[in-house]
């Protein structure tokens, strides 16, 4: 992993929200043309490091270069040059409920280019194919299950031909046979599209078999970062917490919360 | 009690400065999304035309009020003759624009807000934004100039409708001559009049617009919050209406 290869560069990033922070000083590189996941627990941030490496929030300090261009300082106009350069897909597909499966793949298409209908068409079905949904190309995304929603909008992220696709939760909520869809396009993409793929998510299991590096982010900082099967051998106990799953451990089961048996005794109206 | 008061103040200030420069995002953004012409129909559609039922059948109703009340008491002075000049200024510079915006507030202006903060809720906003399409361009503009071009034409319409419901009562059924009711209305409503109605039907076109698109798009993204952004919509919509109504027929004395 030498520094040219990598396309996300992040360095001493500090960012928080309310005055608490988030990342205090973190660092990463994500590899050029490979699936890198950022895990963690519920809450340490992986969303918000998504929304930063998007530009869709500004840092309070630190660099983050993506595909060679820093983030901070960079104009409206040249922060959208960027993201179309990126496909993201959001947890829950975030397809345009107003437009049909067809059109919402087609609808980057019509914004950001004049390509003949003819085109556009041959494009949208190709994508549509890809994810094995061109049956459903006339569908209305309120007539989609979950996972059918998610595959239209990995669809409509890939439509660009984008350097970087962002996969935001993209397990969650599904059942085990859409699961192994989401999978096996993940890497297929990646492979077949020269992309590079970054992918977040706390499904240990799912993540490992597909990714090729791991970060485990925990407390706004990077814990342990390298191949899934390093990771379970890692000596760590937050490490072996999070790719284990065990309920107490370094990040505690309980909240941090007043004394029980006060709380419990205390009668009505006492503070 | 004064120092609440006074945070209240600063707050709504506050309010009010965010409501500007939102209003002068979109109209830097205007000018690009009019080369869209069929965005800004298909809004025009939804704000205007599906509008139209609920203006008509106000109009009617308040029209016909209208004529009721107003013959009722020209008669005491023995000047039914006046009706149509009543009925008319009343509609045209007042009830016309205030109770289209109210209503349209209602029906539109609700229908915007709660799109726009189920699009916030549910991601497609940022999607867009992902997608590099500008959603204030692409989404917010269109809607804002749709209430826009549609809210004076259908504050036209509803005072249109209005005069026919006050000359069917007075006419029809009260029995004021026809001829007189037609000819004291078009000597004694003046142009001045018909623009002081046109201005606050445009006014309250793009502050019911505004409001409706700010709530919206600022909104909450929980069932709770899109819920909010629309009550507030309504709520802030009649009060603003109402103050800038006053404030505009100050202006035309």
């Amino acid at each position: 992993m030498n520094q040219s290869a990598a396309i996300v560069e992040i360095r001493n990033l500090k960012y928080g929200v309310g005055g608490r922070p988030v990342f205090d000083g973190l660092a990463m590189e994500i590899p050029r043309g490979r699936v890198t996941a950022v895990m963690g627990p519920s809450g340490t941030g992986k969303t918000t490091l998504l929304r930063l490496i998007t530009g869709q929030v500004a840092a309070d300090g630190g660099s983050i270069r993506v595909a060679d261009q820093e983030l901070t300082g960079l104009s409206h106009a040249e922060l959208y040059l960027l993201r179309r350069r990126m496909g993201m897909l959001f947890q829950n597909g975030a397809l345009l409920t107003d437009l049909s499966v067809f059109e919402n793949v087609a609808f980057p298409l019509r914004e950001h280019t004049d390509l003949p209908e003819r085109l556009i068409r041959q494009l949208v079905l190709t994508k549509l194919q890809a994810v094995g949904l061109r049956g459903a190309a006339e569908f209305m995304p309120a007539e989609l299950s979950g996972g059918m929603s998610r595959r239209v909008a990995l669809a409509r992220a890939i439509v660009m031909d984008p350097e970087i696709l962002i996969y935001d939760e993209p397990f969650v909520g599904l059942d085990p046979i859409s699961l192994g869809v989401i999978l096996r396009l993940i890497r297929r993409l990646n492979d077949a599209l020269g992309l590079t793929s970054i992918v977040v998510s706390h499904d240990v299991q799912e993540i490992s078999s597909v990714a090729d590096v791991v970060f485990l982010l925990s407390g706004g900082k990077v814990v342990a970062q390298g191949a899934p099967q390093e990771l379970r051998t890692y000596p760590s106990e937050i490490v072996v917490q999070f790719m284990g799953g065990l309920a107490d451990g370094p990040v505690p089961f309980h909240f941090p919360a007043t004394d029980y048996f006060g709380e419990l005794l205390a009668r009505d109206g006492d503070p | 009690m004064l120092a609440e008061f006074r945070d209240y103040l600063t707050a709504s200030l506050a309010d009010l400065g965010d409501v500007v420069r939102f209003l002068m995002r979109l109209l830097v953004n205007t000018p690009r999304a009019l080369l869209r012409g069929d965005l800004i129909i298909a809004q025009i559609y939804n704000a205007g035309t599906l509008s139209l039922v609920i203006i008509m059948l106000s109009g009617l109703f308040v029209g016909m009020v209208l004529g009721l009340q107003g013959f009722q008491l020209l008669q005491r002075f023995g000047s039914e003759e006046a009706l149509g000049t009543a009925a008319t200024i009343g509609l045209v510079k007042e009830l016309g624009p205030v109770v289209t915006a109210l209503l349209f507030a209602g029906r539109a202006g609700t229908a915007l807000a709660s799109e726009l903060g189920l699009m916030r809720a549910t991601d497609q906003l940022s999607a867009m934004e992902m997608m590099a399409v500008d959603p204030i361009q692409r989404v917010v503009v269109p809607r804002f100039l749709g209430g826009v071009i549609a809210m004076p034409l259908l504050a036209a319409i509803f005072s249109m409708i209005g005069i026919y419901g006050a000359q069917l009562i007075g006419v029809q059924f009260m029995g004021v001559d026809s001829g007189s009711f037609w000819s004291q209305m078009q000597a004694s409503v003046d142009l001045e009049d018909v623009t002081e109605g046109i201005v606050k039907s445009a006014v309250f076109g793009v502050a019911c617009s505004l409001i409706a698109v700010y709530e919206g798009y600022h909104a909450m993204p929980t069932a709770e919050g899109v819920g909010q952004a629309t009550t507030r919509t309504v709520v802030t919509s009649a009060v603003v209406t109402l103050f800038l109504d006053y404030l505009i027929t100050a202006m035309f004395l």
